[in-house]
């Protein structure tokens, strides 16, 4: 018997006539309710995040300076600051990203309750290694990417695609439990909040 | 001894980290004699109740998650045979590979082939508890493949050749200036001038790891959440180390408790609402990683999974203490155990420490060999009303004590009581001798002296309430 057959079998033996509960009970909000901005906002702040609202992306990016700035491929063209070094990401080596001033991406989809931002790997997003060794990350979010809650994020995503979920900088609860910022991750995080349709 | 194929079995003996060097009481002795731990833990499970009792208030709705988190792993346990198998097929058709290990000495050699096929001679890991339960890196350290822990409590604990304590926060026993000691005496090429703010440790951390990750091309990491209807694993993290593993090597192996799965992905809205306001006390926690075998072009290009019973089977086969298994290892449990709290992780001599750990490892390893843990508690039920997921910790370890192997002398009594109270006659006479104690005074004699001696002896009443209705 291999140890799939085993442990399958011993799974049966375990429940014997054990029947699943009838039904589950989703009575908990579903998030349906459109996305406070606001929220969005206060709640990216409370984790550290920087957040620029209605502003124009490429010239706070420049005024960020980051050096090189890696960008994704399918990222918007308009977004690109004039007088920054840009490196397109078309299989930059680790060293190269991990030695980068930042990384400019786009988002899929945004929770205002818990101040998250959720890319999934698609154009303007690009690979997951390129938000992540860079020390500072920006990140820019349209107003119809937003959603109130988790249920409603859940929704919007497709499980197929390589998904991260970042509710503000690197951070550590591992000295006295308290949280603080800056561990192997970005470091900065700047959410660029496009309120306007693009 | 014969072991009958099919049958649900505890861990084996010999291997792993579920069973302590000694019981409960004698290391709770040791460990309550330490004031800076008890400071350390006061000091930590304090600030995370705080944490987590704000941003829980936050949600309206924190009951309804509950009961759908908990009706949810009812659920999954009671079809676990088809959901592993829908789990299976979905990984493997995104181009994963599933192996299944019945128990700890099985994982371990399924994880350092799998490394030794790679010919690589590091791995870095993320934190998990699977892998701490089977200990995986004494496993591979004996085959000459070096693991590195890089989160940070986890690294704290290596570095400091210690064991964990607790298990979101493995290095809960030691403060700031402790973490700075460990760092200056164990980091190589640490700067002599570190400080002990938190900041500065972290970023001493960040130093240290950094070469490491981007050079090491095997990882290895726990799940908190696989979803059978569409094969995602979901780690969820804090700092970063977590994606360094899931993201930057070309192989990546995954060892998860065949428990640890939810049916659909719409599930995950429960969970991914549970775990950080009931874990680390935040909203949400910095990073979460999720991912569906294989994506070409973007992280690991080998990835394998291995499920691992260990016991949790046994634990499954108990009407009363499976719900054990639907642990989604937040450790709200420990963090408001008055237990927990004075006497710290160690004292409990497994990976699960707290109340959970008093329910779970002693149904992983056979309750003959935890037998003192279903009485680490005062039964006081905080970690019932803390559980994000319901589980009646409480009944289990009552149900526990039951199981765990009684004194002869203790059996004696309690089936001389037990006649006694079937019999009214008997119950009488014994009523009425009760009384003659008054006279006794407040201390029991030996073999009894034990209970009195940390105890007062209630006074008998002067009339029993057979006596005093008879009158009536």
């Amino acid at each position: 018997m291999n140890s799939r057959e085993l442990i399958l079998g011993r799974i049966r033996a375990a429940l014997g006539d054990t029947a699943p509960p009838a039904e589950i009970p989703r009575d908990y909000r579903r998030g349906d309710e459109p996305a406070d901005l606001d929220r969005l906002v206060e709640r990216l702040e409370d984790y550290k995040a920087v957040v620029h609202r209605g502003v124009p992306v490429a010239e706070t990016v420049a005024a960020l300076a980051p050096a090189p700035l890696i960008v994704p491929p399918g990222i918007d063209p308009d977004w690109l600051p004039v007088g920054v070094d840009v490196l397109r990401d078309e299989g930059l080596s680790a060293g190269t990203l991990a030695g980068a001033g930042g990384v400019l991406t786009a988002a899929t989809v945004a929770v205002a309750e818990t101040g998250t931002i959720v890319l999934d790997g698609s154009p303007g997003q690009g690979r997951r290694i390129i938000s992540l060794l860079p020390d500072l990350h920006i990140c820019v979010v349209r107003a119809d990417q937003v959603v109130a809650s988790v249920p409603a994020a859940l929704a919007r995503l497709d499980p197929r695609r390589p998904l991260t979920w970042i509710s503000g900088p690197s951070a550590t609860s591992d000295i006295e439990l308290n949280r603080v910022e800056g561990v192997h991750g970005p470091r900065r995080l700047h959410v660029i909040l496009l309120e306007a349709p693009s | 001894m014969t072991t009958f194929l099919g049958m649900p079995t505890t861990s084996p003996r010999g291997v792993g980290h579920l069973r302590g060097d000694e019981a409960f009481p004698a290391a709770a002795r040791k460990a309550l004699g330490n004031a800076q731990l008890r400071r350390n833990l006061g000091h930590a499970t304090t600030t995370i109740r705080a944490k987590s009792g704000a941003v829980i208030a936050e949600l309206p709705d924190w009951q309804e998650l509950r009961t759908a988190g908990s009706a949810l792993k009812t659920d999954t346990m009671a079809r676990l045979p088809e959901l592993l198998a829908q789990l299976e097929e979905n990984v493997t058709a995104a181009g994963g590979v599933v192996h299944w290990a019945a128990d700890a000495n099985e994982a371990n050699r399924i994880v350092t082939e799998l490394v030794q096929a790679t010919g690589e001679t590091r791995v870095i890991k993320v934190k998990s508890m699977a892998t701490q339960e089977i200990a995986l890196n004494e496993a591979l350290e004996a085959a000459g493949i070096e693991p590195v822990e890089t989160d940070l409590a986890e690294l704290i604990v290596q570095l400091g050749h210690d064991k964990p304590s607790h298990i979101l926060v493995p290095a809960i026993h030691r403060n700031r200036a402790e973490i700075r000691e460990i760092f200056l005496r164990e980091m190589p090429g640490v700067d002599p001038a570190l400080t002990d703010e938190p900041v500065i440790l972290a970023g001493a951390a960040r130093r240290y790891l950094r070469e490491t990750f981007l050079s090491t091309k095997v990882a290895v990491s726990g799940a908190n959440f696989a979803v059978a209807e569409t094969g995602t694993l979901a780690v969820l993290e804090s700092e970063g180390n977590g994606r360094m593993c899931l993201t930057l090597p070309e192989t990546l192996i995954t060892v998860m408790g065949i428990e640890k799965l939810v049916p659909t992905w719409q599930d995950l809205e429960v969970f991914l609402q549970l775990l950080p306001r009931a874990s680390t006390g935040e909203r949400m926690n910095p990073y979460t990683s999720m991912w569906t075998g294989v994506t070409p072009g973007d992280g690991p290009q080998n990835f394998h999974l291995v499920l691992l019973d260990n016991g949790r089977t046994a634990v499954l086969a108990d009407e009363v203490g499976r719900q054990a298994l639907h642990c989604i290892r937040c450790s709200a449990c420990l963090n408001v155990c008055p237990v927990y709290e004075r006497t710290g992780g160690h004292a409990y001599g497994s990976v699960y420490p707290g109340p959970i750990g008093a329910v779970l490892s002693p149904q992983l390893t056979g309750v003959e060999d935890n037998a003192s843990l279903p009485y680490a508690s005062s039964l006081c039920g905080a970690c019932f009303d803390a559980c994000p997921v319901k589980i009646d910790i409480p009944s289990i370890l009552v149900h526990l004590r039951n199981e765990a192997p009684h004194p002869r002398g203790e059996r004696a009594a309690m089936h001389a009581a037990a006649y006694t109270m079937d019999h009214p006659r008997l119950y009488a006479a014994a009523q009425h001798a009760a009384k003659l104690s008054r006279l006794a005074g407040r201390r029991l004699p030996p073999p009894l002296s034990g209970w009195t001696a940390s105890r007062d002896l209630p006074d008998p009443p002067p009339e029993t309430f057979r006596d005093w209705w008879a009158k009536r």
